[in-house]
């Protein structure tokens, strides 16, 4: 069995989906932020702690799209942040075994 | 790649099916397979043709009839979902007495079997909504 593609929805500041999301995902996965789960890659945010733990043994993008549709600067994204854009979200997709939605 | 795509919110509710719609389209530009879009809860009120949003808004239902034109995807509206909101097929409209229908272009009414399906058949189930 591969790696499960996680993607979140939500803003770290409305649901704890991003919190269930780095509890449930195994080393060696992948999180996807998208729509308003952009905002958990501010950098100096209040959820910048426990992704860049996540980070030690996962990888962790960001939907570029989705950031300029909010006014996010690439320049404001946490370091080691991958920004995507639709082709790298697919692609993501296709290279895990699976995708969970975290909404 | 056979990809399968599960919309639960409506047009215009939040983002989940202008990201669906991003999605598919981006996964069909790299040559994969969309072998069907699954409408399911608020999700069924992306099939409804008399939706009129703003000429300088995004057209969110025609932009779905659009591209199953193009790439003949299968866009199946749970029925049981569809009957709690009124979306409303002829076969629908027959079946339980309605004064009209509103399916869109390219949307097709049925069960939600045709979701557990999809999920076996494609490699990938990926799901949007709230």
């Amino acid at each position: 069995m591969g790696a499960i593609l996680h993607t979140v929805n939500k803003s770290p500041f409305e649901k704890n989906s991003l919190q269930t999301c780095l509890r449930m995902s195994l080393p060696g996965s992948s999180i996807l932020l998208i729509e308003d789960g952009v905002y958990a890659a501010l950098a100096g945010g209040d959820a910048a702690a426990g992704l860049a733990a996540a980070m030690q043994d996962r990888s962790v993008a960001v939907l570029g799209p989705d950031l300029r549709a909010r006014g996010i600067a690439e320049d404001r994204i946490m370091d080691g942040i991958e920004i995507v854009d639709y082709d790298g979200f697919v692609r993501l997709a296709a290279a895990s075994a699976k995708v969970q939605s975290w909404m | 790649m056979k990809f399968a795509v599960l919309v639960n919110e409506g047009p215009y509710t939040h983002q989940a099916s202008d990201t669906a719609y991003h999605f598919v389209h981006a996964a069909l530009g790299q040559g994969h397979e969309v072998t069907r879009v699954f409408f399911y809860h608020d999700g069924v009120n992306n099939g409804t043709r008399l939706t009129t949003p703003p000429q300088d808004d995004r057209n969110v239902v025609e932009r779905w009839s659009e591209l199953a034109g193009e790439h003949d995807l299968d866009l199946v509206v749970c029925v049981a979902a569809a009957q709690r909101r009124g979306i409303v097929d002829a076969d629908e409209q027959k079946r339980n007495g309605k004064d009209g229908n509103n399916l869109a272009e390219g949307f097709r009414i049925s069960g939600l079997g045709q979701l557990i399906e999809a999920g076996i058949q494609a490699d990938r189930l990926v799901s949007f909504g709230d």
